[in-house]
């Protein structure tokens, strides 16, 4: 009962070009910054968005076949599905919103009741059964709308961005039963979200899309240990540079990194923001990246301070609220960088 | 910036307060008139009336197959005209609420050509079934549905142009074919619209005149209906004439409050 999918979805001048598959029973969370491509690659495998090219194959049944223009409706698809918002029926009560997807594929009204009464009781919110998705609280609409997905045994279960809409008391509750639900899960399930700890709590394992394309795919300790995208060193809150290292450095853009004994060609090179010193003045030291630019932001973070310093390299350092106080880096925003070459991890992209 | 709230109220320049004093005054002194000029006294024995009740009988029951009728099709064409995507779309919703600015008699002059005795349609209907609609409740019956349909049509496309199409995607995506979504997600859903544009197209269809008398003539008990006995009656009767034009305003009014503005977005 796999999936598979490996597409090209075009939306205006948009391109998604994303391979995922998922197993039965894994969780695998499509990640990425707002804007990524993210829905529109799960709008698709869900057969809404038509594919440009590739397929999409569920439990063993070819669904989308763009060679050959094979397209399976939605409706006839087999998935489950819980939209952002959860798109309830507003006029169909807990209990017939759950009893949908039941009632739909023919089975009588008695029996839909009866199983769509046993899924609200699973996710708990048998009690709020008769009630109109306008009078639940966010969480129940939440588990409501599992229930409605999953009530009809799907051979997929899609999930966008499940939590988005909750506060964050009630995410917190939401998510953890969210996660025990997904764990007795016998089917795959595709999660599309921007938030990592949502990612790391509910996924086996996560695809990283960037700009329409998947940028990295792994755990989420293999994405952190080496990122090779924005989202997952923004998520380790490291520093991250694509270039190409020779003899003389790493070539990133217009400016050269310098690093110990890099791997040749095409590289990923990181630097940990606690390593980046801030001068006032063009420093004596031994470091051997040494570039000039000026704070486009502080943010505070606990006792420390993150500055964002644009410049050659535009570069995140964390300094001491001490060192931002001798720096007077409000007063004077034009400084020097300097990171020391022991300092740049680098490992081949 | 702010928040987008209700438009500021503001006080009225001189000019523009004494013409629309004026412009409610024009509005309401015919209706105050009317109300004014009813013999409210002989309400009972005109009501008695063997005219006005053959007339009662037959707007009400050739209005409300006339709402039937337009609802039946409207539906569906209104969905056509929001979700589909074809050639010739804007045209045909342009002919679809035409018989809103067509003089009425005109629309009655185009039914008797499509559908009379020697019409486009109605000369074979004729020769094949022996039926011929004009001067029949039949007749009554599509000069309603032809003039109050395009109400429906606007009222119901609008709202369904404006809905939020992830309730359709949703039930597609657990299961549901187009016409079981039809059914129990998009009409449901747009039932307000629905209900506005029914009220307002069995309204119209109830006053209908000119293409009623061209289409249907005006035969007392079969196609007369109440604002043919109106008209007649201003000549022979014309109390009779006032208490019925009050009876047709009056249900204008309630057809108006119990939409409270709906179709036409107000408040």
């Amino acid at each position: 009962m796999m999936l598979e999918a490996d597409v090209v979805v075009r939306r205006g001048e948009f391109v998604v070009s994303a391979a995922v598959t998922a197993a039965p029973g894994e969780v695998v969370a499509v990640v990425g910054p707002n804007g990524a491509g993210k829905t529109t690659l799960l709008r698709a495998v869900a057969g809404l968005s038509p594919i440009e090219q590739g397929t999409v194959r569920s439990a063993g049944r070819l669904l989308d076949d763009a060679a050959s223009g094979l397209h399976v409706p939605p409706d006839a698809r087999r998935i489950g599905m819980v939209f952002q918002d959860y798109a309830l029926f507003p006029h169909l009560s807990a209990l017939e919103n759950v009893a949908f997807p039941l009632r739909a594929s023919g089975t009588s009204a008695a029996s839909a009741r009866r199983r769509a009464l046993a899924w609200l009781d699973r996710t708990g919110v048998a009690h709020r059964s008769g009630s109109r998705p306008r009078d639940l609280s966010g969480g129940e609409a939440q588990r409501v709308a599992l229930a409605r997905a999953l009530v009809h045994e799907p051979d997929l279960l899609l999930l966008d961005e499940p939590l988005a809409a909750l506060d964050v008391e009630s995410r917190h509750r939401v998510r953890h039963d969210l996660a025990a639900h997904l764990a007795t899960l016998r089917v795959p399930c595709l999660l599309v979200t921007h938030d990592p700890l949502e990612a790391a709590l509910l996924a086996d394992r996560l695809v990283v899309l960037e700009h329409g394309a998947v940028v990295q795919a792994g755990s989420l300790a293999e994405l952190t240990r080496r990122p090779r995208s924005v989202w997952a060193a923004r998520l380790v809150g490291t520093n991250l540079y694509r270039g190409t290292a020779g003899p003389g450095g790493i070539t990133v853009g217009a400016a050269t990194l310098a690093a110990i004994d890099p791997p040749q060609g095409p590289v990923f090179a990181t630097v940990p923001p606690h390593a980046v010193t801030i001068h006032a003045t063009r420093p004596e030291g031994s470091a051997r990246n040494v570039w000039p630019g000026e704070v486009a932001a502080v943010e505070p973070l606990g006792s420390r301070v993150r500055v964002s310093v644009d410049g050659l390299l535009p570069i995140v350092a964390e300094i001491t609220s001490d060192s931002l106080e001798r720096l007077d880096l409000l007063v004077r925003p034009r400084v020097w960088v300097s990171v020391k070459a022991t300092e740049v991890e680098v490992y081949p992209a | 910036m702010s928040e987008p709230g209700p438009p500021r109220t503001l006080r009225p320049p001189v000019p523009v307060a004494v013409m629309a004093a004026v412009a409610a005054l024009f509005l309401l002194l015919p209706l105050l008139a009317l109300a004014v000029r009813t013999p409210w006294t002989d309400i009972g024995s005109l009501l008695g009336g063997e005219r006005v009740r053959q007339a009662l009988r037959v707007s009400v029951i050739a209005s409300t197959a006339s709402l039937g009728l337009a609802t039946l099709l409207g539906v569906p064409l209104a969905w056509v005209l929001a979700r589909g995507d074809f050639p010739g779309k804007r045209w045909l919703r342009a002919f679809a609420t035409l018989p809103m600015v067509l003089p009425p008699v005109v629309g009655g002059v185009a039914l008797l050509l499509a559908y009379g005795r020697r019409g486009l349609v109605g000369e074979s209907l004729a020769d094949l079934t022996g039926v011929t609609i004009p001067f029949s409740m039949g007749a009554v019956v599509l000069a309603g549905a032809f003039v109050s349909m395009p109400f429906l049509v606007v009222t119901v496309e609008a709202a369904l142009r404006s809905a939020d199409t992830r309730y359709e995607e949703a039930a597609a995506s657990l299961g549901a074919r187009r016409w079981y979504v039809f059914r129990r997600v998009t009409l449901p859903m747009s039932a307000p619209a629905l209900a506005a544009g029914m009220a307002l197209a069995w309204a119209r269809a109830l006053g209908e005149f000119g293409a009623t008398i061209t289409f249907a003539g005006n035969l007392p008990g079969r196609t007369q209906t109440m604002p043919l006995a109106v008209f007649l009656e201003l000549e022979t009767d014309p109390e009779a004439a006032y208490l019925l034009s009050f009876l047709l305003l009056a249900v204008s009014v309630v057809v108006l409050v119990a939409m409270r503005g709906r179709a036409f977005g107000g408040r």
